[in-house]
């Protein structure tokens, strides 16, 4: 490999591009992170990109208040379509917070170094969109202060929840998927904290930060610990995320609904998640890179790597189309062939093509490099691919839902103001509380990236 | 008079630039004869804990019987729910339905184990403890968390007094060699 120089863009050199920029020593590395928090002046672009989300966090709180006062009435749902926008968002946003813990966790147990300087931000992202997603099966109940009627609790009236119900399933899948995400990305944080409380330059921030860091001090035994409980966080977490969005398509997968009745959905639903939520990393990688000068750190070959994985996780969706497909007609099951049929012609055929479209074509263009590379068009293509991934949701709840068994019991759906102002509510509360994130908290992990730095300099010895 | 020493002293500590030199220094004081250190670092080292010759941890035994704990609570739970509290026979199906149970007691067991090993190992390493001796030392505050490696030999070694351990210290090429006071 070291015989002669090759040509800069050679696949040679790109194959090694570093994950980390050459030159770092742990003092540059914990000064350019920590600075972020500590130092930096709240900037004009940080303060009006947080202002645009909190009108839309004041818009969500009004869309809640009148729903509460009026109930789900003021939603597009009817009879038969009962899931709406809820459901749809719901799986949406669970998907996306799904690719924060592949990347911590199972890239940590693969021993991807390139992990590293994005696991931070992506497990915020994890822990804000199942925020997001918790809220909406919640107000889909109409009497979201009954909401604890779904645990499992002694109550007056003698009852027990019915485990056998995948709605349950969900109840304790996402709420085990909030607390583990949580906890592992508190643990993560726990040395960063100890750096910022020794760093910083007030008292009320040292303190504040001193408390969360709960005197930790980079003891040799403790750190011996908290490895030993970081593995087993990931060894954890990785079968945890693959069940939890399984069994958020067992929501589907166990109903008899034509289009959703089927063995591919658990599978085919994760592979969906991990798309879209290597998609929503870049989309907030790109612009953060940018705006905190983060090249060094979120440098070309991660962008090209979550690419690539979006490729791959893409090639598994459109596998999932084809043979949803392909089963519906080869079962002869009239229903299923149906439905097939209402997706290519029916009243939301568009909604069909549009999904195709995002998610099955426009990605083909990663297989070139030259698409990897360039952060523009990355940026574009992760949100294609999220809007891609929200309309199949839409696809799989209003399609299946509105043309069931018998035509007496069709329907039409179209969602209304209010539909819309959750969504973009919601939108705003996410995007808002990654402002506040990267503006309280190192968004790269410091610890970890002294690590890479020590790798770097002991290959050099 | 070696008895009061050791009551207003914690140890000594000293620096090191790398973590490989804290390593090795690490290793020639256990082979010196020093019982009672520890060293601190900004970043997991590997090596080090052979280097102190620390014992393997309990955080995975916890962790086990946390999973173990959640996973059978959980199946158990479900099974006196459905079978013996609230038993509901629905077109003659099976009480005992154990694979629709299976999802919850999965999640229980990922929340138990992970539960005991967050909690574990904070508890273990008897963490918060938001002050201790060594934040006493400047150095030790602007350094410890940032970019340099520190060895602490402890007063409560059978082998120890302040002088002989800064003396051992010098030796194997510590730097910034201080006392740590006891509070």
């Amino acid at each position: 490999m070291s015989s002669g120089e090759p040509p800069i863009h050679s696949p040679e050199i790109r194959r090694l591009s570093p994950v980390l920029a050459p030159g770092h020593t742990y003092g540059s590395i914990t000064d350019k992170i920590s600075s972020i928090v500590l130092t930096r002046p709240v900037s004009l672009g940080w303060l009006a990109g947080f202002g645009i989300c909190f009108c839309f966090i004041m818009l969500l709180n009004l869309a809640i208040v009148y729903l509460i006062g009026k109930g789900v009435g003021i939603w597009g749902i009817n009879i038969p379509i009962g899931w709406g926008f809820a459901i749809v968002n719901f799986v949406w946003w669970i998907g996306i917070g799904h690719a924060g813990t592949l990347i911590s966790a199972i890239l940590f147990l693969l021993n991807q170094k390139w992990r590293t300087s994005i696991n931070r931000f992506a497990e915020a992202m994890t822990l804000f969109a199942v925020m997001c997603a918790g809220m909406f099966p919640l107000l889909h109940m109409g009497r979201p202060w009954f909401f604890f009627w779904m645990f499992p609790y002694p109550s007056t009236m003698k009852i027990w929840p019915q485990f056998r119900s995948p709605l349950i399933w969900d109840v304790f899948a996402v709420s085990t998927y909030f607390t583990v995400s949580l906890l592992f990305w508190f643990v993560g944080l726990i040395p960063d904290l100890a750096t910022l409380r020794d760093r910083a330059m007030s008292k009320p921030k040292a303190i504040i930060y001193g408390i969360l860091a709960m005197g930790w001090r980079g003891s040799a035994r403790h750190w011996q610990r908290y490895q030993s409980a970081y593995l087993l966080l990931a060894g954890l977490a990785t079968p945890l995320v693959l069940s939890v969005h399984t069994v958020v398509s067992f929501d589907f997968a166990i109903a008899i609904v034509p289009g959703w009745h089927t063995t591919i959905f658990p599978p085919y639903f994760v592979a969906g998640a991990i798309y879209s939520g290597f998609a929503m990393v870049l989309t907030i990688a790109i612009p953060l890179r940018a705006a905190y000068n983060l090249e060094d750190f979120i440098t070309m070959r991660h962008l090209e790597n979550m690419a690539k994985v979006m490729l791959a996780t893409g090639l598994i969706v459109a596998y999932g189309y084809f043979f949803e497909f392909f089963m519906s007609m080869y079962s002869g099951n009239k229903w299923d062939v149906f439905l097939v049929e209402q997706r290519l012609h029916g009243p939301y055929a568009h909604y069909y093509y549009m999904l195709i479209l995002c998610n099955i074509l426009t990605p083909q263009l990663l297989w070139f490099q030259k698409i990897r590379t360039n952060v523009i068009i990355l940026f574009i293509m992760s949100l294609v691919i999220n809007t891609g991934m929200w309309l199949e949701r839409f696809v799989i709840v209003v399609i299946s839902l509105s043309r069931d068994f018998v035509p007496s019991a069709w329907g039409r759906y179209s969602a209304t103001f209010w539909d819309y102002a959750v969504l973009a509510g919601t939108l705003g509360l996410f995007a808002g509380l990654l402002f506040l994130f990267v503006r309280v908290l190192p968004a790269i992990s410091i610890a970890e990236m002294r690590e890479l730095v020590a790798h770097n300099s002991e290959e050099h010895e | 008079m070696m008895e009061q020493q050791r009551a207003h002293t914690y140890g000594v500590v000293g620096e090191f630039e790398t973590p490989r030199k804290l390593i090795q220094a690490a290793e020639k004081a256990r082979l010196a004869g020093y019982q009672s250190m520890d060293a601190y670092t900004p970043f997991p080292v590997e090596g080090l804990s052979e280097a102190l010759g620390l014992k393997r941890n309990l955080v995975p035994l916890v962790t086990l019987i946390g999973g173990l704990a959640g996973g059978l609570g959980a199946f158990g739970f479900q099974y006196w729910v459905s079978v013996i509290s609230y038993a509901e026979n629905i077109g003659g199906r099976s009480l005992n339905s154990w694979p629709a149970f299976i999802p919850v007691t999965f999640e229980l067991t990922v929340l138990g184990a992970s539960l005991s090993a967050v909690f574990g190992m904070l508890a273990m390493n008897k963490l918060p403890q938001p002050h201790h001796p060594l934040f006493n030392v400047e150095r030790f505050q602007k350094h410890a968390s940032v970019d340099r490696f520190f060895l602490c030999l402890q007063a409560d070694d059978p082998k120890f007094s302040v002088a002989e351990a800064s003396k051992f210290l010098k030796e194997i090429e510590a730097q910034n060699i201080s006392e740590v006071e006891n509070d």
